[in-house]
């Protein structure tokens, strides 16, 4: 393969400052690896060609110039990034896998794409979601569902499936992503990537399409934990268009992913997430990493996170709640799709049941109609208010935690990728792949995902989670760099490398 | 199990504003009906002396300066409406002539 796109960010930001390859001949190679294998993934909804060619000729042209401007690029000038369709772009459609918003083309940037552009990463394209990022496998998408590298036949995760396939699969070295219950880390563990999503209000929510305004979250998707920090580092910090946003500073999440270490801290494991429910070779490989952390001088210690058993309920009370009034400005009126009714009077009313039973899909159906109940009068108090008393006692766990130990880990997922169509008719099976990710939406606190090897039974990634408290995502940094020097060079190289072939020879043995 | 009927259904829907068939409708009822039968465990711990959460991070008092921020211009803003006209959105009756 191009060792172009094998190359990690950090390696490609290397390569173009000394000049050794050029932004365009990066993004071109890029360009041709979608052109090459996403018919089989299906990662991109959108393929940015000519802008993404066009800001990688400018980088180019300001380096080959020279002085000041070349001096002052950005380290990550030139090194091609892609962008979940759920976060709002100028130039390309947004359309957040919803018909809904098929072709729809947002009049202005979010935050994090406006700090994309001023630091010059070519943006190869919009990658495919879940509906409104609701799901956990891609399948809930309104234009079909990308399919993992590792197997075309199994799911990437969700709802964030087309950054992570489009990072494994050797599209692009970067993406974005956004995480409400675990879109960033689920997908990430699935496709043997990295992913992160930072505490709350540490990436500016401006411009990602709200699905869950109090749990969501933007972060970076990568194939290193050196990237994922450089990515966070550059679309992080505070945003006064955020209300939420936080004034602390996130600047050291870089050093910290090239100065990885575990000597002396504690590392404590999440009694709660494990054990039934998770798949013998997920946990045989969480053992392994334990083992590791603990030959490299880390002290592992059990806590205990009791009411963590109620955060599933409380998840899916809350962020139902939340969909159901974020979703209710799509009705025809100001962006989107318009349907009208087949008969009758064409009053407003009637032109937003016809519009929103076409414009989604069962998925967000379900979430708005459960969100209703949640919400309604006489359920209110048992259901929503009981939901929001579990968060405290979720939060005061973590406290709890974080006061035996330095930072928290347990599998990402209960288990490795499934097969497409497994669970989709049954939507609590589905949101049994969140357990271990959505605690940390409900707190607030970072979490990030590295690749833990392959199960035994299947051959397929396994993911490793860690969690800090809130504020110190560099301390994810840190020890994830750690545990990927430490697995790495048991492997002698990147998990990705053992992935099976893709393009122009057709994966034949998938059946 | 949480007894949820089509009747209930519909009613949530009418206030959610998506039309539904008759088999969505049902299948709406069974599958919610076992949602939250998963989720209720929630008020088993939810003690009155437990104060609620809203916001995982709370910051209270978020302010700017009183002064023209970033704007859309008209065209900006009717820019993916449905419908048009005047440098307004043009929305469907709003009352029922019946």
């Amino acid at each position: 393969m191009n060792e172009l796109i094998t190359s990690t960010a950090n390696e490609l930001a290397e390569k173009l400052s000394a000049k050794e390859v050029s932004s365009e001949e990066v993004t071109q190679a890029h360009l041709d690896r979608i052109s090459e294998v996403d018919e089989q993934v299906h990662a991109f909804l959108h393929v940015n060609t000519e802008e993404a060619l066009a800001v990688a000729r400018e980088v180019d042209s300001i380096r080959a110039a020279g002085g000041d401007d070349a001096a002052a690029l950005h380290p990550l000038a030139g090194v091609p990034i892609a962008i979940k369709d759920l976060i709002v772009t100028v130039g390309q459609p947004t359309t957040a896998g919803s018909r809904m918003l098929e072709g729809w083309m947002s009049p202005y940037d979010a935050t994090v794409i406006k700090k994309i552009r001023a630091a010059k990463l070519p943006m190869l394209g919009k990658t495919n979601l879940d509906e409104f990022a609701m799901g956990s496998s891609t399948e809930h998408s309104a234009f079909g569902p990308t399919r993992n590298p590792w197997d075309l036949e199994r799911i990437p995760g969700g709802s964030g499936g087309g950054s992570a396939a489009a990072v494994a699969a050797f599209e692009a070295p970067l993406a974005l992503g956004t995480d409400t219950g675990g879109s960033i880390r689920q997908p990430g563990a699935v496709t043997g990537t990295v992913g992160v999503k930072p505490t709350y209000g540490a990436v500016s929510r401006y411009g990602a399409i709200a699905m869950a305004s109090s749990l969501d979250q933007i972060g970076p998707v990568s194939r290193s934990v050196l990237d994922a920090a450089l990515l966070q580092e550059l679309v992080g910090g505070h945003d006064p268009f955020d209300s939420t946003s936080l004034t602390d500073s996130f600047d050291t999440l870089v050093s910290a992913a090239r100065n990885g270490s575990v000597e002396g801290l504690r590392i404590g494991v999440v009694k709660e997430l494990g054990g039934e429910g998770f798949q013998p070779g997920v946990e045989a490989r969480f053992r392994d990493a334990l083992e590791m952390l603990r030959g490299a001088g880390a002290e592992v210690v059990e806590v205990s996170c009791p009411n963590f058993r109620y955060a599933l309920g409380a998840y899916y009370l809350i962020m139902p709640s939340e969909v159901s009034s974020n979703l209710a400005k799509f009705d025809g009126v100001r962006y989107g799709l318009r349907v009208l009714p087949k008969e009758g009077p064409l009053t407003i009313e009637r032109v937003m049941g016809a519009t929103r039973a076409a414009g989604f899909g069962e998925e967000a159906k379900r979430r708005i109609i459960l969100g209703t109940y949640a919400l309604s009068a006489g359920y209110y108090d048992a259901y929503y208010g009981s939901a929001q008393k579990v968060r405290t006692l979720i939060q005061r766990d973590f406290d709890a935690a974080f006061a035996k130990a330095d930072v928290l880990i347990s599998p990402t997922a209960p288990t490795t990728a499934f097969r497409l169509g497994e669970k989709l008719d049954d939507p609590l099976a589905m949101y049994l792949n969140d357990v271990a990710t959505i605690p940390a939406n409900l707190a607030g606190v970072p979490g990030l995902s590295l690749p833990g090897g392959l199960a035994d039974e299947d051959g397929l990634p396994v993911g490793i989670q860690l969690l800090a408290p809130a504020r110190e995502d560099a301390r994810l940094y840190k020890v994830g760099a750690a545990l990927e020097s430490l697995l790495e060079a048991q492997w002698g190289g990147p998990l990705l490398s053992k992935a099976p072939v893709l393009g122009a020879a057709k994966t034949g043995e998938v059946n | 199990m949480a007894e949820i009927t089509r009747d209930d259904v519909a009613h949530l829907a009418q206030l959610a504003r998506i039309e539904m068939s008759a088999h969505e409708l049902d299948r709406m009822a069974g599958e919610l009906a076992h949602i939250v039968d998963a989720v209720k465990s929630v008020s088993e711990v939810a003690a009155p002396d437990v104060p609620a959460t809203s916001h995982p991070i709370a910051l209270s008092n978020v302010f700017r300066e009183d002064v023209v921020g970033h704007v859309l211009t008209p065209d900006q803003a009717l820019s993916g409406a449905p419908d048009a006209d005047d440098h307004r959105f043009k929305v469907p009756a709003i009352l029922d002539e019946e």
